[in-house]
């Protein structure tokens, strides 16, 4: 084989399976190749969605028409939120990362129902066609934001079947992932691996397959009912015919909440990963870490009204709600404060992953202060629906999750593709990132204080200079994120080899070859250490 | 943390080699398990409603009730709880290495399953006839929870025939495997998952029944 160095392995590209081309991809049932082919399609609806962004920014240079109509903005917009949320940064993480490195992680050779895994994908592949068939259907590109809200879903004469239907579909491949990580946690870890052995990359996708597993048929059925709503007149949510669609909202966002947390968990997980390998240093506070996780999944499901102060509720469900939303902060808080003690007297190197987390830390942090501003009653009926909101979520899923998969991605490429990409290039799109990134959304923060509404296609001159400093941020911002691409790709094609353990990571997955054989592991490894370990006693 | 639940087990055991896809029971109903409680969540959804509904709409939700034929629901939960006997029976009869019996066990629950639908259809057919069905005149004319409680008795009731229809595609299935001996003796695991969905569809009509039929 063509692994001239070392003899006696072949890595899963070069391994010879049932199949050969392109159909030893399609047809796979490997956990690495699965989650390589999310990669790719992930990627791609990742760029999809960013140029629908740019071009939504662009339109916003000046008041009224700049380059599209107010009917296309709409749906622009919704297809932006939608690509974003459902085919991005739901699956984001655990799809990519989860697949390729929770078994290597655990010492498995695969996980529990590879066959799933590929089901999973290609139901996943089938919501993502199906969104962007339904552009061209009859009736045109649906323009309800990506929040479907009752009434105007039932009533707009734009296509919504065919993208709940996308939806629907999608959040099948979730519940089926999560099903998978769940049973693969508890059945295959490598003996001596109890659960407060296990890298807390795998605590994140335990918590996070939990809320896939108990959110998601939540708007499974409320999709349902909004497609027979509107095939049949049902009234279960049309207010005309007796129904009320508060009820839609609840339902809605008992699921759409907890999904904030399916986005950022895995992204957490991440960052305990990258800390302590970057301080070489144990994690600090390695137990509350594991039940941050569990603790913000809990929680995470008794805030969702949070988004409906303004809708209509009772004081005493706005109060209760308000309370437990800043419960949410504690555990959060738990963690932040366990990285940071990680890095205090830890000999850090500044790899780049370790970079891409300081952007996280950073902008995370703005992104979930300003969440705090929203979650009191007060402010948030001012603040309510306008670019406030759009900045904290931008700061929160974009600075947070997307930041750390960016992370990710630096951290782990070596071992996926047994490639090195150009460190400098890489540690020199990071400055770029933070600044188009601020630019293009602390500015948004400004507009929504003064009153700038969310998904508005014209505004009041007074705004311009705003948006117009915040369209060139998303120039700079993209031209970050290609060069750090383009960095990436170079690093496939021609990089030089990359070693089995390029950070000194501690984590199983560092102790095979860089790319791992087929089977993981030669031998299933016995666990006798926590999963940071660099020596010296171990807390108990 | 119980032993199933841990590692360490001869579930974790993958000495196969060449065998990418390892056997191991217990995975398998952890992941059915898993799968009926999104199953139950789905429904739960329906039944939040449901409730938030009839806390809005109770004298209405009385009334219309008066228009389900009782009859034909009693009957149907019968149907569907005997087939959740001959279900079980029927593993039975196969961890007992009884192959012609479990098959007919196991036909015997489609052919209940399918008489349950066949009620179904005519109960609807009847309500149809009656102009009772969303979006018709009549219904219009009702009070809203009125129309509100047949929009939510067709939602729900559509969607358990739903799961009908699914648990005997997957039955059948089962009985093709049956037959070839994919499903036998040493390794009923997938008879025994289908078993247990099947018994979910019975337990949620178990619940639509008297929400539905005998709240009057
Ligand atoms: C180049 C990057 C991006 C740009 C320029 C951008 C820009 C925008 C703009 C202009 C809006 C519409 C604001 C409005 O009129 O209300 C928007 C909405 C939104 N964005 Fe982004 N965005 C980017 C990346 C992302 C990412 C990475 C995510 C999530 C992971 C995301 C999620 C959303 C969501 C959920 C909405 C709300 C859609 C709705 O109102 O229905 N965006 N974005
Ligand atoms: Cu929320």
């Amino acid at each position: 084989m063509e692994n001239a160095d070392t003899a006696s392995y072949v890595d899963f590209y070069h391994a010879e399976g049932k199949h050969k081309g392109i159909l030893s991809w399609l047809l796979t049932t490997d956990h690495k190749r699965i989650g390589l082919m999310y990669m790719c399609s992930m990627m791609t609806f990742m760029l999809i969605g960013m140029t629908l962004g740019v071009l939504m920014k662009i339109e916003m240079l000046t008041p009224g028409k700049t380059i599209v109509s107010a009917q296309t903005y709409n749906a622009m917009f919704t297809l932006h939120g939608l690509i974003m949320i459902f085919l991005f940064i739901i699956p984001g993480l655990p799809a990519i990362f989860g697949n390729f490195m929770l078994p290597l992680q655990i010492g498995a050779r695969d996980v529990a129902f590879p066959r799933l895994n590929l089901l999973s994908w290609y139901f996943y592949m089938t919501g993502g066609i199906f969104a962007i068939l339904s552009l061209f259907l009859r009736g045109g590109p649906i323009d309800t934001g990506w929040t479907f809200y009752i009434p105007y879903s039932i009533r707009t004469g734009t296509d919504v079947i065919l993208p709940l239907l996308a939806a629907f579909i999608l959040g099948f491949s979730s519940i089926i992932t999560g099903i998978n990580f769940v049973t693969t946690i508890h059945r295959m870890r490598a003996p001596g691996m109890g659960f407060f052995k296990m890298p807390l990359f795998v605590w994140s996708l335990y918590a996070t397959a939990w809320i896939q597993i108990i959110a998601t048929p939540i708007i499974g059925i409320t999709i349902i009912l909004v497609i027979i709503e509107r095939l049949f007149q049902m009234g279960i949510f049309d207010p005309a015919l007796g129904g009320d669609p508060l009820l839609f909202q609840h339902l809605f966002w008992i699921y759409s909440h907890p999904a904030v947390y399916i986005m950022i968990l895995p992204a957490m997980g991440a960052v305990s990963e990258i800390i302590p390998t970057f301080a070489k240093r144990t994690i600090f506070g390695y137990k509350a870490i594991a039940y941050s996780s569990l603790a913000i999944a809990f929680i995470g499901y008794f805030v969702w009204a949070h988004h409906m102060f303004t809708s209509g509720i009772s004081e005493t469900s706005r109060f209760i709600f308000s309370l437990l939303t800043f419960l949410v902060a504690i555990p959060s808080g738990v963690k932040v404060f366990n990285w940071v003690a990680t890095l205090y007297k830890g000999s850090i190197t500044p790899g780049v992953p370790l970079l891409f987390v300081m952007l996280f830390v950073f902008l995370f942090s703005i992104g979930g202060l300003t969440g705090l501003v929203l979650g009191s009653l007060a402010t948030n009926a001012h603040l309510h629906d306008t670019y406030f909101v759009v900045a904290h979520f931008h700061y929160v899923m974009f600075g947070g999750t997307v930041m750390i998969f960016f992370g990710a991605l630096h951290y782990w490429f070596p071992k996926m593709f047994g490639k090195m990409y150009n460190e400098k290039i890489a540690k020199w799109t990071i400055p770029v990132i933070f600044v188009g990134f601020n630019m293009l959304y602390f500015t948004m923060f400004i507009l929504g204080y003064e009153g700038m509404p969310r998904r508005y296609w014209d505004y009041l001159p007074k705004y311009q200079t705003l948006h117009v400093i915040s369209t060139v941020g998303s120039w700079i911002l993209v031209t970050g994120i290609i060069i750090m691409l383009v960095n990436l790709i170079n690093g496939l094609r021609k990089g030089p080899k990359a070693p089995m353990n390029p950070w000194g990571g501690k984590t199983l997955e560092w102790t095979v070859p860089s790319p791992p054989p087929v089977y993981n592991f030669e031998e299933i490894p016995v666990i006798t250490h926590g999963p940071y370990y660099y020596g010296g006693e171990e807390e108990k | 943390m119980s032993d199933y639940l841990s590692g360490n087990n001869p579930g974790s055991v993958q000495s196969e080699h060449e065998e990418h896809v390892h056997r191991d029971d217990m995975s398998s109903k952890i992941g059915m398990w898993l799968f009926l409680l999104t199953e139950v969540l789905l429904f739960g959804g329906l039944f939040l409603l449901y409730m938030a509904y009839r806390v809005k709409y109770t004298g209405n939700f009385h009334d219309a009730a008066l228009e389900l034929n009782m009859k034909i629901g009693t009957f149907n939960t019968l149907i569907l709880i005997t087939s959740s006997l001959t279900m079980a029976l029927s593993i039975a009869a196969m961890q007992r290495a009884r192959k012609g019996l479990s098959i007919f066990l196991l036909v015997s629950t489609q052919a209940l399953g399918i008489f349950f639908l066949i009620n179904k259809f005519f109960e609807w057919s009847a309500k149809f006839h009656h102009g009772l069905y969303p979006g018709s005149e009549t219904l219009l004319n009702r009070p809203k929870g009125e129309y509100i409680f047949f929009g939510m008795y067709y939602a729900m009731t559509g969607l358990h025939a739903l799961h009908v229809i699914a648990g005997l595609t997957l039955l059948t299935f089962m009985l093709v495997f049956i037959i070839r001996n994919k499903v036998n003796p040493d390794n009923y695991i997938r008879l025994e998952n289908s078993g247990l969905y099947w018994h979910l569809v019975d337990l949620i009509w178990i619940f639509l029944f008297p929400l539905f039929y005998l709240m009057r």
